[in-house]
């Protein structure tokens, strides 16, 4: 059976001039339906560009992805990405932020006013509903990056994206949008591919996580399933014995076996 | 973990401090008219504030301008004069007399009128070029040199050359206008649309926005405080240029209303064309800025 999301052998190398640098060699990674996916790995070792080239946006040397039976090799709304800086457009209010989504994905197969109310339960879905006419610069990082995930969640992809969504916000902000994230996660069936560098995000959140080894020529060092039930609760979690252990499997991999070696 | 570790002791911090400002009493606003009286009184301050210093200083001007020029011998007519000499012309902006003899009203709107069409042509025409240099990198390569080195011509040094190919005074002056207008519209476009986020293509690519829609909504919004910066200091250059290229073509328009006089010796009828030239420049910057300012409402602070 072929898999809902297969990354196939896929290498990355940056040219420069008459000198190489291959940043990911021979990854292959298959993401079942429904499946919460996290990547880690230290600072430089390639996560965002195997995201980026999940997404489209950046192309892989060789390899490819292949997402329910299809190649994609361009940028698409089938995998949305929520981007680490948010990048939603300043000039626009936050109604008209993922109102551009909805229309450019729906504008041929639903009304002005079914679309109308599909941006208003999506920006429900992240409890954005009543900011919906103020504009970026007037809410707060984490609210911002709700909208942002509100944007992504209404194009319906069949695999989100999301790059470090939660590096720039404060840990209390994290703890409440990692809740929101799980929830919707939850209640929506979304497969999801999620690159951090949280240990605890990581193990909190996911099925699966995947542990990358330092770059040059980054592979999938280890795979590590979380068998832990959902839903998952933050609080009893703190003292449960399998998320300790999934946490410190993490842990040595990351800073036992391959400890960040700094580049000169 | 991200995670309030303490929540019972969280709580109870809480509870404190919401407990403390309960035992304060709430004092009665009895006092309401006088509060009332003092924020009028306060705004009227504010005015004064700003209304004082300018009014201080104009009048200072004035008066020195007035000692100076009414010395014997004074090349320059003193405020007083230019008042009394040019009552007539302040007072009806609007009588036209035929051929060039007509109230300031109709030069200012003529010399507008050519500002208005050169400056509108260089805006189009500016913001696509602008858009192409600041896209395409070999256009960049390519046009960028060649706009280097025009831009530093001076305006008036178009004249001959665009009567040459115009044939006509007219279409002369509104090029001369469209042509020093242009350029630092052209150059901060290209800034504006080069300085564009990465984010903001990325948003567009999974999105898959077509070229026109990209343009549109992302690529003009994004680039507005650039361009706007340009057609500010455009608009500027194109009221300099105007008044210099009347002056040379003739016709109805204040450069020439300024030659004029200048030609007749009435020296007061100079200094008022001065005065109103500054006054339109002014409101004409504003105008602009005015415009910019509600356009890019929110895109300068991301």
């Amino acid at each position: 059976m072929t898999p809902y999301c297969r990354i196939d052998h896929v290498d990355k190398v940056y040219s420069r001039g008459n000198t190489e640098t291959c940043v990911l060699k021979e990854i292959t990674l298959d993401i079942d339906e429904g499946e919460y996916v996290s990547i880690i790995g230290h600072s430089g070792c390639g996560k965002s560009t195997l995201l980026n080239i999940v997404a489209g946006l950046t192309e892989a040397t060789s390899g490819g992805v292949i997402l329910e039976g299809k190649h994609v090799d361009e940028p698409g709304p089938d995998r949305a990405v929520v981007f680490q800086n948010h990048s939603l457009l300043p000039w626009l209010t936050v109604y008209d932020n993922v109102k551009l989504a909805v229309d450019k994905v729906f504008g041929s197969s639903k009304s002005r006013a079914e679309r109308d109310e599909w941006t208003l339960h999506n920006l429900n879905l992240v409890q954005m509903t009543h900011a919906k006419d103020k504009r970026p610069s007037e809410i707060s990082g984490g609210m911002k990056q709700r909208v942002g995930l509100a944007r992504a969640l209404a194009m319906e992809p069949k695999i989100l994206l999301l790059d470090e969504p939660f590096g720039a916000l404060d840990a209390l902000t994290r703890a409440h949008l990692q809740d929101t994230v799980m929830g919707l996660h939850q209640k929506l069936g979304n497969t999801v591919m999620m690159i951090t560098h949280d240990v605890d995000e990581a193990v909190l959140l996911s099925d699966r996580i995947i542990m990358m080894t330092n770059g040059p020529s980054a592979q999938i060092g280890e795979i590590l399933t979380v068998p832990i039930a959902r839903p998952r609760k933050r609080l009893e979690l703190v003292t449960d014995a399998t998320f300790l252990k999934c946490r410190q499997r993490v842990l040595e991999f990351l800073y036992e076996r391959h400890r960040f070696v700094e580049a000169a | 973990m991200n995670m309030p570790l303490v929540k019972t002791d969280n709580s109870q911090t809480i509870a404190a401090v919401t407990g403390a400002p309960a035992a304060a009493k709430v004092l009665p606003l009895t006092f309401k008219r006088p509060a009332l009286q003092s924020k009028f009184v306060g705004k009227l301050r504010d005015v004064a504030a700003n209304l004082v210093p300018p009014i201080v200083m104009i009048s200072l001007l004035l008066i020195i301008w007035e000692m100076l020029c009414s010395k014997t011998g004074a090349t320059l007519p003193p405020p007083s004069r230019v008042l009394a000499d040019t009552w007539e012309l302040i007072v009806d902006p609007f009588y036209d007399r035929g051929g060039i003899d007509k109230g300031l009203f109709w030069h200012l709107s003529a010399s507008l009128q050519r500002v208005a069409l050169g400056y509108a042509l260089a805006a189009v025409a500016g913001v696509a070029l602008g858009t192409l240099v600041g896209q395409s990198v070999w256009a960049m390569r390519g046009l960028d040199p060649i706009f280097q080195v025009l831009r530093t011509v001076p305006p008036l040094a178009w004249l001959p050359l665009s009567l040459a190919a115009f044939r006509d005074s007219q279409p002369s002056a509104i090029f001369v206008i469209f042509i020093t207008a242009i350029w630092p519209i052209i150059i901060n476009t290209a800034v504006g649309i080069r300085n564009m986020p990465q984010d903001y293509r990325n948003v567009a690519a999974v999105l898959r926005l077509n070229p026109l829609e990209f343009f549109i909504k992302v690529m003009v919004p994004s680039a507005a405080p650039y361009i706007f910066t340009g057609l500010r200091i455009g608009i500027g250059l194109s009221w300099l240029a105007i008044v210099a290229a009347e002056m040379l073509i003739g016709g109805v328009g204040i450069g020439f209303f300024i030659w004029d006089a200048w030609n007749s010796s009435h020296i007061s009828e100079i200094i008022l064309a001065l005065i109103y030239v500054g006054i339109v420049g002014f409101i004409l910057d504003r105008i602009v800025a005015g415009i910019a300012s509600i356009v890019t409402r929110g895109t300068a602070a991301n």
